[in-house]
């Protein structure tokens, strides 16, 4: 039962630890990037690698038997379609919006630093 | 897998799904909106010596949901080699980087009131940005809230030796576990797409 949880050495949680650290640092480092193909890749590495590494290791996962991991990990992949109709759908809606109200006129106010 | 495992992970799957649907749905408004979407790093920039620091309290609040998962981990390794004392503390560590996460997000929300952005506009920019802000951090906020609340009874029990000859013993601390990392697992994703894209 939880047997195969319980012997899990320190080493492997220490491990998980700096390297959620790193990722982290990593991701924040992104934010100096100009926006672009790269910085946006380079934040779903890190993101991907962090979700993976707090599943596989912090939630046990890794330890898990393959049917647990089909039926939590599965179903979460139809959520890709949800993301591509959504922004198939966007695109179009901004469209739509610059052909019958033209451009935005927005005055936009700097944030100020407290 | 004991049943309460089970009954976490799918109810953490059906919050997947809740917390998908708030970012897709930030995702479509911010592609369908015509105005300037407000730039992330210069709204939650704060000052530090003098200069504005880009992303500075979202930075620190992130460090410490991440520190605050290792005391977890650590927590539920401790549960099962049955050292009541050091999971106990290491859920209460837990429990305060908690409680001070949710502290830096209300002086975030405060800050952002000040200077005027609202769930209907802003002055920076796109009015769907205060909304998004407001729905996706403060519905990670609750679970963070509840999370502090949910280790501190399992904490004090645990100290009580509430589950000292209970079946199944120390999987509480488990379970426990895998909805405050689920927490961390949110902002892993919240912290990408709404702060840093």
């Amino acid at each position: 039962m939880a047997d195969d949880t319980t012997q899990h050495p320190l080493k492997i949680y220490w491990i998980m630890w700096a390297a959620l650290f790193v990722l982290s640092t990593f991701s924040y480092a992104t934010d100096f990037l100009d926006r672009g193909n790269l910085r946006h890749f380079l934040i779903l590495l890190f993101m991907f690698a962090k979700a993976g590494g707090i599943v596989w290791i912090f939630m046990h996962m890794g330890w898990e038997r393959l049917a647990l991991k089909i039926a939590i990990l599965g179903p979460p992949v139809a959520i890709v379609v949800l993301i591509a109709l959504m922004s198939l759908e966007g695109n179009y809606v901004e469209d739509s919006r610059l052909e019958h109200y033209g451009e935005s006129t927005m005055e936009v106010a700097s944030p100020e630093h407290h | 897998m004991p049943w309460g495992k089970a009954m976490m992970w799918i109810f953490l799957l059906s919050d997947t799904f809740i917390f998908s649907c708030f970012l897709v749905g930030y995702m479509m408004v911010r592609i369908s909106t015509t105005d300037p979407w407000p730039n992330p790093s210069e709204v939650f920039a704060l000052e530090a010596f003098g200069y504005p620091v880009p992303l500075l309290l979202i930075a620190i609040m992130t460090f410490i949901l991440i520190t605050s998962s290792g005391t977890m981990a650590l927590a539920v390794n401790m549960g099962y080699r049955r050292n009541r004392k050091l999971t106990f503390w290491l859920m209460v560590a837990t429990a305060v980087l908690g409680a001070s996460f949710v502290g830096m997000q209300a002086f975030e929300w405060s800050k952002l009131i000040s200077e005027g952005v609202r769930p209907w506009g802003n002055p920076f920019g796109a009015a769907q940005f205060g909304s998004s802000f407001f729905m996706i951090t403060g519905f990670h906020g609750m679970h963070v809230s509840a999370g502090v609340i949910y280790l501190l009874v399992i904490a004090f029990r645990v100290k009580r030796g509430f589950y000292e000859n209970r079946p199944g013993g120390y999987e509480i601390v488990e379970i426990t576990g895998l909805y405050w990392h689920f927490v961390d697992l949110v902002w892993v994703f919240i912290f990408a797409f709404f702060y840093l894209w």
